[in-house]
C-alpha cells in the first residue's frame, strides 16, 4: 500500500528525528521535546492508517485450464479431506492399535477408486493431495492425475511441487507431443532426467522403435548409472524392436549395463541372444542327464554370464544356472521329447548328479523373466504340498513371483489352498501379490485361518502382518460375516492371558475397516 | 433420516477439536464400526453407544443447538474422541432415524433445555455500589501512575533515539511491562511487550517502532484524559488499557454466519486466544467473539465456519462496536446458503479507516473482499480486484498472518479467477481466513 505520499511528506523526518534522539537535534522542526515527536508520530500514524490505499496489482496468472471432469459427491470429498488430514496420523506404538481403523491405508485405494470414476479433486483439497503425493510416491501417480490441471497450475508456482511437472501424470502440455520431432529432440537434450524417462515412454508408447533411435542419439554421452536407468525403463513393454539396441549395449562399457541388457535380451524369446543362451543350454541339459558347461568362455561373457561366482559356489554350477535362466523355456520340450513343463520338473534327470536343485532355481528365474505361467504352475506344484517338498523352490519370496506371473483368480485359489493346509504364518509375501479385493475364496481362508488361531490362544499381533494387510485387502462384503468374530469370549484355558479381548479387539478393527471401505465406496458412486 | 437439521461437514466438525490428536482420534471413530444405537432427536441432538476397549461401552450424547457434549468416557478433552466420532458418523448420514432420546441421554438433554429456559443473572446479589466505587477509583488510581511512568520511559526513549535499541535489547521493555501489569494495566503491558520486539524484526523497525511507540502514547494521552472523551471513545479506552466492560451491551438479533475462527497461543505458551468472526446475515454486522482456554486447554467455545446460528449477540461497548458476546441461541445451526457479497480492496481500506475513527488503535476489520484474483508472489502475495488495477498485500509476518498452507488453498480454489474471501484487512495488509468457491455457498476455511 501506499504511504508516506503527498501531505505524509515529513514521515520520514520524524523517523529520523526519532532514530537520533531528540537531545541530539535541539531546537529544530515541528518534534523538539519527545512528546512534541510523539504527538505528530501518533497524528502521522492514525492518519497513514486512515488514509490507506490499495497497492498496484502485479501480474495476474494465468487462469488454470478448466477440468471438465465431475467433482466427487460432497460425502466423498469429505472423506478425502478426512484421509488427508490424517494421512501423517501415526498408529498407535506396539502390537496393540486398538478398535479404529488405520486411515492411512485407505487413502491409496479412495484415490483409486476415484480415478476409475475419472473424477476431479476439489480445488480446496488440491494443495494437501500434492503434498501427499509430495511425501509418498507411492501415492504419486494417482494423487496427480486426480489433482489434474488445477495442481500442475499451482506446481508451477510453488517449488515445493515441482516434482508434479516432472512426474508424468497425463502431461497436460508439459509433455511435447510425441509427433513433433523438434520438440521431443529439444526435451530430450535438454530435459531433466525424470522428465526424458517419461519422454523416452511417450516416445515408444507411440512407436516401438522410434525409442531406441532418440536413445542412440545420445547413448555415447550418457552417464553409466543414467544408461542403466534408461536400459530399465526398457523393461516394461519390452518387444523384438529394441533388441538390436539391447544388442548393441552388450559391448558397453559399464558392467552393469551389459548385464542389464542381456537380461532383458533372455527376456526376448526370441532374440539372438536368447538363441545363443538355449544352445548352450541345451548342450548342458538334457534327458540323459546334466553336464554344466567346462568354461566360460568369451562368447558366454559377451552374453552377460558372469564368471565369478559369488563366495561359497561352485564356479561351473554358477554358469549352469546363467545359461539354463537366460534360455526360452519353450526349448525343452523338444529337448525332453514333448513332454510338458510338469513333467519336465518331475523327471529324475539330474537327480544322480545332484543338479536338481540348481537346475529347477534356474528354471524358476527364467519363469519369472519370460512370465511364463504354465511353468511357473509346475514349479509351484501342489499349493498343499509341504513348501520343503515343492518341485521348484521352497522360497516363498521366489514362490510369490512366480504367482505374479499367473492369472488373479488363479494366484487367489492357490494362496488359498496353501493358507488352508500351511495356516497363515507363511502366507504374507504370497498374500501380498493376489488382486485386490481378495476373492471370496481367499477372504475366506484367511477370515477362517484367523480364527483357527484365535482358538488356538495365540496374541493376534502374532499376525498384525496378515491383520493389516486384511483391513485393506478383505472384500468389504464380509463384514458382516466378520461381526461374529467380534464379541470378546472368555479366554479359553490354555489361551494366552487376555488374548480373547485381543482377539475381538483386532476383529472390531477389521470389521470397523471394512466398513469403513464399504461406506467410502458408495460414497464414491456418482449419484 | 434427515430430521436432525442440515448436516455439517466433516470439517466443520473437526474444527470443533481441542487438538490434532483429537482430530485424529475422532477421524477413526467417525465409521459406524464401533457405535450402537445412534440416534438423533428432530429438536437437534444426537446420540449413541461407543465400544471402547472396556466391557461397556460409552454414552455419548451431542446437543447440536450448543454444540455441548456429554460423554462418559474418562478423557478430560473437551469435546472428546467419542463426540467428534458421533458428529463424523453424523455428517456421513450414518446415525439412526430420528427418535425419542434413551433415557441415558434424555436426561441430560432435559437438564440443558431447563437450564437455557431459566432467565439469565437469575440471581440478584445486593450489590455494594460504595464499594465498587472504590475500588475502581483505586484501580484508576494505579493504572494513572502506570500511564504517567510509561510516558516517562517513552519520553526517555525517544530523547536518546531509538538508534541504541537494536543493541538496548529486550529486558528493559520486559521490566516496563512488568510495571505495567503491577499497575493493572494488562492491555498497556501487552503494547509494551510488542514494542521491545520491533527492534529485531528486520528492515524498517524505526519506523515501525516509532509508530507503536506513538499510537502507545496515544493510548496513555487518551487514559490520562478519559474522562473528558465522548463514552464510546472513553469505552474504547478503557478496554485497550485493559479494565473489563462495564456495563450491559447493545443486544443484536439476527442470523450469524460463522466465518473464521482460529487460535493463537500468547507468546509464554499460558494462554490460548480463539477468535471466531461471524456476521449478521440480515443486518451485515460483524461481531468477534473471544474465548480464551488456560494452558493445555483448549478454549471451550467452538462454532464451526460455515454454520449460521439464530442468535442474540451482546456487543459490548466500544473498540469499534466489534467485540460480542453470543447471548441467547434460538435455533439449531444450520449450514449457511448464501454468500455474503463482497466489497473492493479499497472500500475494505475504507472500512477499516472508518472504523478507526471510533477505534484509533485498532490492528484490522473483518471485511468481505470479492470479487478478487489472489496473486501469489514470491516475496509476497496479492489479493487483487477482478477489475481495475488495484491489489490489498497480504502480510507473510505480524501477530496476524496465518500459515502460506492457507494461501495455497486459496489459490487452489481460485484457479486463477475471481474468488470471494473473508478476511482481516488492516495496515499491514489483508490476511484471507476464510473463501467461498465460484460455484458453492460452503466457506472453506483456509488453514
Amino acid at each position: 500500500m501506499d504511504k508516506g505520499d503527498e501531505g505524509y511528506g515529513d514521515w520520514e523526518e520524524l523517523v529520523a528525528a526519532a532514530l537520533l534522539g531528540t537531545e541530539r537535534r535541539r531546537g529544530g522542526g515541528p518534534a523538539g521535546s519527545p512528546e512534541a515527536l510523539l504527538d505528530a508520530a501518533a497524528v502521522h500514524a492514525v492518519r497513514r492508517r486512515a488514509g490507506l490505499r490499495p497497492a498496484e496489482a502485479g501480474p495476474r496468472p494465468e487462469p488454470a485450464p478448466r477440468d471438465p471432469r465431475p467433482v466427487p459427491p460432497e460425502a466423498a470429498g469429505r472423506r478425502l479431506a478426512q484421509l488427508l488430514a490424517g494421512r501423517s496420523g501415526p498408529v498407535n506404538g506396539g502390537g496393540r492399535r486398538g478398535t479404529a481403523p488405520d486411515l492411512t491405508e485407505l487413502l491409496p485405494q479412495w484415490l483409486a477408486a476415484a480415478g476409475r470414476y475419472g473424477y476431479r479433486a476439489p480445488a480446496a483439497l488440491v494443495p494437501a493431495l500434492l503434498d501427499a503425493a509430495r511425501a509418498r510416491t507411492d501415492l504419486r501417480p494417482q494423487a496427480l492425475a486426480l489433482a489434474g490441471t488445477r495442481g500442475l497450475w499451482l506446481a508451477r508456482m510453488n517449488p515445493d511441487w515441482r516434482f508434479a511437472l516432472r512426474g508424468g501424470s497425463g502431461g497436460a502440455g508439459e509433455l511435447p507431443a510425441v509427433t513433433d520431432p523438434e520438440a521431443v529432440e529439444r526435451l530430450w537434450q535438454e530435459g531433466l532426467f525424470a522428465e526424458r524417462v517419461v519422454l523416452l515412454g511417450a516416445v515408444r508408447a507411440h512407436e516401438a522403435a522410434a525409442a531406441p533411435r532418440l536413445l542412440a542419439t545420445t547413448w555415447a554421452t550418457e552417464r553409466a548409472e543414467d544408461r542403466l536407468m534408461f536400459l530399465d525403463s526398457l523393461r516394461v513393454g519390452l518387444s523384438a524392436q529394441d533388441e538390436p539396441f539391447l544388442e548393441a549395449a552388450l559391448g558397453d562399457r559399464s558392467r552393469n549395463v551389459r548385464a542389464t541388457a542381456a537380461e532383458l535380451l533372455s527376456a526376448l524369446p526370441a532374440s539372438a541372444l536368447a538363441g545363443r543362451m538355449a544352445e548352450r543350454a541345451l548342450a548342458c541339459v538334457g534327458p540323459e542327464g546334466v553336464t554344466p558347461p567346462a568354461e566360460c568362455d568369451a562368447g558366454m561373457l559377451r552374453d552377460g554370464v558372469v564368471k565369478r561366482p559369488p563366495a561359497g559356489r561352485g564356479e561351473r554350477a554358477w554358469w549352469l544356472g546363467q545359461l539354463v535362466e537366460a534360455a526360452p523355456l519353450s526349448c525343452w520340450r523338444e529337448r525332453f521329447g514333448g513332454l510338458g513343463p510338469a513333467e519336465i520338473v518331475a523327471l529324475p534327470v539330474a537327480e544322480g548328479d545332484g543338479w536338481t536343485e540348481e537346475l529347477h532355481a534356474a528354471w524358476c528365474r527364467a519363469a519369472v523373466r519370460q512370465r511364463d505361467a504354465p511353468w511357473s504352475r509346475a514349479l509351484l506344484g501342489p499349493a498343499s504340498a509341504p513348501p520343503a517338498a515343492g518341485p521348484g523352490t521352497a522360497s516363498l519370496a521366489e514362490r510369490a513371483k512366480l504367482l505374479e506371473t499367473l492369472p488373479h483368480a488363479e494366484r487367489a485359489e492357490w494362496v488359498a489352498e496353501f493358507i488352508r493346509a500351511h495356516g497363515l504364518s507363511e502366507a504374507f509375501q504370497l498374500l501380498g501379490v493376489c488382486g485386490v479385493p481378495w476373492a471370496e475364496t481367499l477372504g475366506r481362508a484367511v477370515v477362517d485361518a484367523l480364527d483357527t488361531a484365535r482358538d488356538a490362544g495365540s496374541y493376534p499381533w502374532s499376525f498384525s502382518g496378515v491383520m493389516g494387510l486384511a483391513e485393506r485387502c478383505l472384500d468389504p462384503a464380509e463384514a458382516g460375516r466378520l461381526e461374529a468374530l467380534t464379541t470378546a469370549a472368555e479366554d479359553l484355558p490354555d489361551a494366552a492371558p487376555g488374548a480373547a479381548a485381543y482377539w475381538a479387539e483386532a476383529f472390531q478393527r477389521l470389521v470397523s475397516t471394512l466398513r469403513l471401505r464399504a461406506a467410502m465406496l458408495a460414497e464414491l458412486t456418482p449419484a | 433420516m434427515t430430521d436432525q437439521g442440515d448436516r455439517w461437514t466433516a470439517e466443520q466438525v473437526l474444527d470443533l477439536a481441542p487438538d490434532d490428536a483429537s482430530r485424529k482420534a475422532g477421524g477413526r471413530l467417525g465409521g459406524a464400526g464401533p457405535w450402537l444405537q445412534t440416534g438423533g432427536s428432530a429438536s437437534g441432538s444426537v446420540w449413541g453407544l461407543c465400544k471402547g476397549s472396556g466391557s461397556k461401552p460409552y454414552r455419548t450424547v451431542v446437543d447440536l443447538t450448543g454444540p455441548a457434549y456429554k460423554c462418559s468416557c474418562p478423557s478430560r478433552k473437551f469435546p472428546c474422541k467419542h463426540a467428534l466420532g458421533l458428529l463424523l458418523l453424523w455428517s456421513a448420514e450414518g446415525v439412526g432415524e430420528p427418535d425419542e432420546a434413551p433415557e441415558w441421554a434424555s436426561q441430560w438433554l432435559a437438564d440443558r433445555a431447563a437450564k437455557a429456559a431459566r432467565p439469565p443473572g437469575g440471581r440478584a446479589a445486593p450489590v455494594d455500589e460504595e464499594g465498587a466505587r472504590k475500588r475502581a477509583e483505586r484501580r484508576a488510581a494505579r493504572i494513572g501512575a502506570g500511564v504517567t511512568e510509561l510516558e516517562q520511559r517513552l519520553a526517555d526513549l525517544l530523547r536518546g533515539g531509538l538508534a541504541g535499541q537494536e543493541q538496548a535489547g529486550y529486558a528493559g521493555w520486559e521490566e516496563t511491562a512488568a510495571r505495567m501489569v503491577d499497575a493493572q494495566a494488562p492491555g498497556l503491558a501487552g503494547r509494551v511487550r510488542e514494542l521491545g520486539t520491533i527492534p529485531s524484526c528486520g528492515p524498517g523497525w524505526p519506523a515501525r517502532m516509532l509508530e507503536e511507540a506513538a499510537l502507545l502514547h496515544l493510548l496513555d494521552r487518551a487514559w490520562l484524559g478519559v474522562a473528558g472523551l465522548p463514552e464510546e471513545l472513553a469505552a474504547t479506552v478503557r478496554g485497550r488499557v485493559g479494565l473489563p466492560a462495564s456495563g450491559e451491551g447493545e443486544a443484536v438479533r439476527d442470523r450469524w454466519l460463522v466465518l473464521a475462527q482460529y487460535d493463537t497461543v500468547s507468546p509464554d505458551g499460558r494462554l490460548t486466544t480463539r477468535r471466531i468472526w461471524l456476521r449478521g446475515l440480515a443486518g451485515g454486522r460483524p461481531a468477534l467473539v473471544l474465548d480464551f482456554g488456560p494452558p493445555g486447554r483448549p478454549p471451550g467455545l467452538a462454532l464451526p465456519v460455515g454454520l449460521v446460528l439464530e442468535a442474540e449477540m451482546r456487543f459490548r461497548p466500544g473498540s469499534a462496536g466489534l467485540r460480542a458476546d453470543l447471548g441467547e441461541r434460538f435455533a439449531a445451526a444450520v449450514p449457511c446458503a448464501e454468500v455474503p457479497a463482497g466489497v473492493s480492496t479499497g472500500a475494505a481500506l475504507e472500512a477499516y479507516g472508518a472504523a478507526l475513527l471510533r477505534d484509533p488503535w485498532l490492528e484490522s476489520w473483518p471485511v468481505v473482499l470479492g470479487p478478487v484474483v489472489p496473486i501469489p508472489g514470491e516475496l509476497g502475495w496479492q489479493l487483487a480486484d477482478a477489475e481495475g488495477t488495484s491489489a490489498l498485500p497480504v502480510p507473510l509476518t505480524g501477530g496476524a498472518s496465518r500459515s502460506r498452507g492457507g494461501l495455497w488453498q486459496l489459490a487452489a480454489l481460485s484457479g486463477g479467477g475471481p474468488v470471494t474471501v473473508f478476511g482481516e484487512c488492516g495496515h499491514r495488509g489483508f490476511t484471507p481466513l476464510a473463501a467461498w468457491q465460484p460455484d458453492s455457498t460452503e466457506p472453506v476455511a483456509l488453514s
